[in-house]
C-alpha cells in the first residue's frame, strides 16, 4: 500500500503544460530523489504534493488524504506532508524555537508546554539544541535550513518534501544539511527530494526518478539508473552532472 | 515698532489651553487606535484576494485620500444631520479623524503586507495554516514593523490636522487659541504659545510612537 499515490497529474501555466501526466507511487520509508534538468517539472511536481501548486487533472493521495483539481481545503493533506524550501523561509520575527513551535500551537492547538518539548527535541535532532532562542538572521544558512527541517518535523508529517534544500547554501554548509536528511532517511522517514546533489542521491535514495519535459522518463534504483540509462536524455543528463 | 509683548495675557487663560491640549491629545489617541485598526482590517481586505472587498475598500480609500479633510469634517458635522445623524462636535471630530486615518493607514499597511516574501506565506501554507492564521502569525507583525515609521508620520499628521476641528467648534487646542485671542487681542502671543504647544505635542507623540514600536516589535525569547 503506497503512502503517496499520484495519478495522472497534469499541470499547466496558461498554454505551457509543465506536467504532462505523472503517475508515481511512494511507499512508506522510501527515499525518492527527483532529478532532471531545470524546467523538467520536478519542483512543480513536488509542490503539487502539498497543494502549493494546484493541479489541472489527476489526483493526489497521501495516507488517505485525497486532493482533486480545484479542491480548496488542503488542510488534511498538509497535515501529512512537510516541506523544506530552497530559501529556508524561516519566519524572521520569531526565534528558531518559536519558528518550530508556531504551527503545532496554532494549527494543532497543542499546549505550549508540550510543544516546547517537541520543539526542543526537533532542534536537538538537527543538532541545534543550543539555538532555541536565536533569530534566523543570527544563524548560518546551514543552521537556518536545519531549523526549517525541525519546523517541518514538529508537525509529525508522514512524508517530507525537500525542494533543492542545499542549492542556496555555501558549499561548506551543504554537508551538515545532507547529514540531517541522511539521518531522517535512516530513521525511516518517507522523503521526496528534488536535488542536484547526485552523489547524495546515489548514496541515500532508494529510488531515482528522472523527469524530462514534464514526464517521468525513467525511474529505478540509483545504481541501475546511473549505470544503465535506458533513454538518451538520461544518458546525456548523467554525462552532464558527472562531468563536474 | 513699539509693540510690547505680553505673554502673561496668554497664561491668564492657562486652564483653557490645558483643556485644548487634553482634547487634542484625546482626539489623537482615540483616532489613532480606531484608525489604525481600520487600516489593518482595510489592508487585510485589500490583500484578501476577494475582488468585491478589495474594490469596496479601494473606493473608500480613494474618496478619502482625494478630498480635503475640512470638507470631510463639514460633511459629517453639517451634512449628516440632514439624514438625521446629529453628532456633537467632538464625536464628529473623532469620526472624521478615524475615517481619514483609516484610509491612509490602509494603504500604508497594505504596502507592508505586500512586501511579505512569498516564501514565508508558502511556508505557512505547507504547515497547514489557514489564510487567517498566516496573516495573524506570519504576515502582520513584520509588515507593521516595516511600515511603522511611515505610519507614525501619518499619525502625527492627523494629530496636527485635528486643528481643523476648531472649525466645528470642537474645543481642541486651536479652538482654545482662537477663543483666547478673541478675548485678549494678543494674536502673536497666543499663536506663538500654541505653535510651541503643537511642536511639543508632535515631538512627544513621535517619541511615544517610537518607544511603542520598539516595545512591540522588539525581539523576545520564547516563553513556555
Amino acid at each position: 500500500m503506497s503512502l503517496v499515490k499520484l495519478t495522472g497529474i497534469h499541470k499547466s501555466y496558461g498554454d505551457n503544460e509543465v506536467l504532462k501526466g505523472i503517475d508515481l507511487k511512494v511507499n512508506e520509508g522510501q527515499v525518492v530523489a527527483l532529478i532532471g534538468r531545470s524546467g523538467s517539472g520536478k519542483s512543480t511536481l513536488l509542490r503539487t504534493i502539498n497543494g502549493l501548486e494546484r493541479i489541472n487533472q489527476g489526483s493526489i493521495e497521501v495516507d488517505g488524504a485525497c486532493v482533486d483539481p480545484g479542491q480548496s481545503d488542503l488542510r488534511a493533506l498538509r497535515l501529512k506532508v512537510g516541506m523544506v524550501f530552497q530559501q529556508f523561509n524561516l519566519f524572521p520575527h520569531l526565534t528558531a524555537g518559536q519558528n518550530v513551535m508556531l504551527a503545532p500551537v496554532v494549527v494543532k492547538k497543542q499546549s505550549k508546554a508540550d510543544v516546547r518539548t517537541i520543539a526542543e527535541e526537533a532542534l536537538a535532532k538537527v543538532g541545534l539544541a543550543d539555538k532555541f532562542d536565536a533569530y534566523p538572521d543570527q544563524l548560518s544558512g546551514g543552521q537556518q535550513q536545519r531549523v526549517a527541517i525541525a519546523r517541518s518535523l514538529a508537525m509529525k508529517p508522514r512524508v517530507m518534501l525537500c525542494d533543492e534544500i542545499t542549492s542556496a547554501l555555501d558549499p561548506e554548509l551543504v554537508n551538515e544539511v545532507l547529514a540531517v536528511v541522511r539521518k531522517l532517511a535512516e530513521e525511516g522517514m518517507t522523503l521526496l527530494l528534488v536535488t542536484h546533489e547526485m552523489r547524495f542521491a546515489r548514496e541515500v535514495c532508494d529510488t531515482l526518478v528522472f523527469m524530462h519535459k514534464g514526464r517521468i522518463a525513467e525511474q529505478g534504483a540509483p545504481e541501475e539508473v546511473f549505470t544503465k540509462p535506458a533513454t538518451p536524455e538520461l544518458a546525456q543528463f548523467i554525462g552532464m552532472v558527472t562531468e563536474r | 515698532m513699539a509693540y510690547s509683548f505680553d505673554f502673561p495675557a496668554v497664561f491668564d487663560y492657562t486652564p483653557v489651553l490645558v483643556d485644548g491640549v487634553v482634547l487634542t491629545a484625546a482626539l489623537t489617541v482615540v483616532s489613532t487606535v480606531a484608525g489604525v485598526s481600520i487600516g489593518i482590517a482595510g489592508a487585510a481586505a485589500r490583500t484578501s484576494g476577494v475582488k468585491a472587498l478589495d474594490t469596496a475598500v479601494g473606493v473608500y480609500v480613494e474618496v478619502i485620500r482625494n478630498t480635503p479633510f475640512l470638507v470631510q469634517l463639514f460633511f459629517i458635522f453639517f451634512g449628516l444631520p440632514t439624514l438625521g445623524i446629529r453628532l456633537p462636535e467632538w464625536q464628529a471630530a473623532v469620526l472624521a479623524m478615524v475615517v481619514n486615518l483609516g484610509a491612509y493607514s490602509t494603504e500604508i499597511i497594505r504596502a507592508g503586507i505586500q512586501a511579505t516574501p512569498r516564501g514565508l506565506i508558502e511556508a505557512g501554507e505547507s504547515l497547514a495554516m489557514t489564510r487567517a492564521e498566516i496573516f495573524r502569525h506570519i504576515v502582520i507583525k513584520p509588515a507593521m514593523k516595516k511600515i511603522w515609521p511611515a505610519l507614525s508620520s501619518q499619525i502625527v499628521i492627523v494629530m496636527l490636522g485635528s486643528s481643523v476641528c476648531s472649525q466645528i467648534a470642537a474645543e481642541e487646542l486651536t479652538f482654545a487659541a482662537n477663543f483666547i485671542q478673541s478675548r485678549n487681542f494678543r494674536p502673536f502671543e497666543v499663536y506663538f504659545v500654541v505653535t510651541a504647544l503643537y511642536l511639543g505635542l508632535a515631538v512627544l507623540l513621535r517619541w511615544l510612537l517610537a518607544r511603542f514600536g520598539n516595545l512591540v516589535f522588539a525581539r523576545r525569547a520564547a516563553r513556555a
